[in-house]
C-alpha cells in the first residue's frame, strides 16, 4: 500500500470560489459581510435597521438566504436598495458558489458594500468561505449565555458578536456578562455591540462598527493602489 | 447538519485523485478535522459510510485525525491544549496566549493500492 500525501482543504471548490469571490470584491472596493444566527435572533431586523438609516444614495446590496420563502427579501426591498432572496431549498448554509451565481447579474462595479443574510443556523455557515470581509454573529438574549461555549466554531470565526433583543432583558434569564465572557474565552480578540432593533437601544454602536470596517476597507484600497 | 456534503466533497477528491491512479484501489482517505472546523467526526464517518456504500469506491475507508484547539503561549512559547474555563498557560501562567491550531477541515492523505510501476514513470 502506498500513502499518498494530499494537504488541501476539503472543501477546495468552495475555497476557489470564495478566493475569485474575494478577489473581485477587492478590485472593486465592496465590502462584504456575513451575518450568521441561529434562527430568530434579529438578522433580518437588523438588516432593516441598519438600511433604514442610509440615505438612498449609499451604494448597499443584501443577498438574504433562506430554506423557503421570499418573505425576507420583500421585507428588505421596502428600503429601496438592491435586495436578492437566495431560497437554497433545503441546504442548510450558503456556500461561495450561490453568492456567485445570485451575483451574476448585478454590477459590483455599483456597489459599495454587500450584506450577506446566512440561513439561520449557528453549525453549517461557519464552515463556507463566501468570500467575506468578515463574518458577523448575531446572538439573541432570548436564546441562552452559553451558545458560544455550545457552538464554538461560529464565535471563533466572527470579527463582531452582535447581542440583540436585548430590550427582552427585563424578562428572561440571561447574564449579559457571562455571555460576552464565554465568546471572549472561545475568541478573545471578538468585538460586541449590544442592541435591540425594537427600541433601537445600542444601534448608534452597530452602525460605527460599520462604518469604521468601510473606513478600514476604503484606506486598504486606497493604500494599495 | 452538513456533514453530508462534507463528506461528499472528500469523495468527489477522492475520485478526482483515482485519476492519478491508473488501475489501482484507493482503500484510506485520510482527513484531519479541527475542534473549531463545526464538523462532528462522527456524524462524518456515519455520511461516509452511508455515501460509499454500494459503490465502486468499496471498500474505502476514512481516517479521522482530530485536532483539538492549541494555543500558544505569547509569554514563554509553550504550546498546549487551553481548557475554556481557564486559558492560563500551564508552564508559566502566563494570560496571554494565542490561538495555532484547531480549525482545520484538510485532506491529509490517500492510501493506494500498490501499482506495478510509480505514478509518473
Amino acid at each position: 500500500m502506498e500513502r499518498v500525501p494530499l494537504e488541501r482543504k476539503v472543501l477546495n471548490e468552495n475555497a476557489r470560489i470564495a478566493a475569485e469571490l474575494r478577489a473581485r470584491f477587492a478590485e472593486h472596493n465592496v465590502l462584504c459581510l456575513n451575518l450568521i444566527s441561529s434562527p430568530g435572533s434579529g438578522k433580518t431586523s437588523l438588516l432593516e435597521r441598519t438600511l433604514e438609516s442610509f440615505a438612498p444614495s449609499e451604494r448597499v446590496a443584501v443577498l438574504t438566504g433562506d430554506i423557503q420563502t421570499e418573505n425576507d427579501a420583500m421585507r428588505l426591498a421596502r428600503f429601496g436598495f438592491p435586495v436578492k432572496q437566495i431560497t437554497t431549498g433545503g441546504t442548510c448554509h450558503l456556500d461561495a458558489r450561490m453568492i456567485e451565481r445570485a451575483l451574476a447579474d448585478w454590477p459590483l462595479e455599483n456597489m459599495d458594500l454587500l450584506l450577506i443574510e446566512n440561513v439561520g443556523n449557528l453549525v453549517c455557515p461557519s464552515s463556507y468561505d463566501l468570500g467575506e470581509a468578515a463574518k458577523i454573529v448575531v446572538l439573541s438574549v432570548a436564546e441562552g449565555e452559553d451558545k458560544p461555549l455550545k457552538y464554538p466554531s461560529i464565535f471563533f470565526k466572527s470579527e463582531l458578536l452582535v447581542l440583540n433583543k436585548i430590550d427582552l432583558l427585563p424578562y428572561v434569564p440571561f447574564d449579559m456578562a457571562a455571555a460576552e465572557a464565554n465568546a471572549r474565552k472561545v475568541h478573545a480578540e471578538i468585538e460586541i455591540v449590544r442592541v435591540s432593533c425594537q427600541t433601537r437601544d445600542g444601534l448608534g454602536g452597530w452602525l460605527r462598527w460599520l462604518q469604521g470596517k468601510r473606513r478600514a476597507g476604503t484606506a486598504v484600497a486606497a493604500s494599495s493602489s | 447538519m452538513h456533514e453530508m456534503g462534507i463528506a461528499n466533497s472528500v469523495l468527489e477528491s477522492v475520485r478526482t485523485e483515482a485519476q492519478r491512479f491508473p488501475g489501482r484501489h484507493i482503500y484510506k482517505v485520510g482527513v484531519r478535522i479541527g475542534e473549531l472546523a463545526g464538523v462532528d467526526p462522527d456524524a462524518m464517518r456515519f455520511c461516509f459510510e452511508a455515501l460509499v456504500r454500494d459503490t465502486d469506491l468499496e471498500p474505502l475507508a476514512l481516517d479521522v485525525d482530530y485536532r483539538p484547539r492549541r494555543h500558544a503561549c505569547q509569554a514563554c512559547g509553550q504550546s498546549f491544549l487551553p481548557r475554556l474555563e481557564d486559558l492560563t498557560c500551564p508552564q508559566c501562567g502566563g494570560a496571554d496566549s494565542r490561538f495555532i491550531e484547531g480549525d482545520e477541515l484538510e485532506l491529509a492523505y490517500l492510501e493506494v493500492e500498490d501499482g506495478a510501476c510509480a505514478a509518473g514513470t
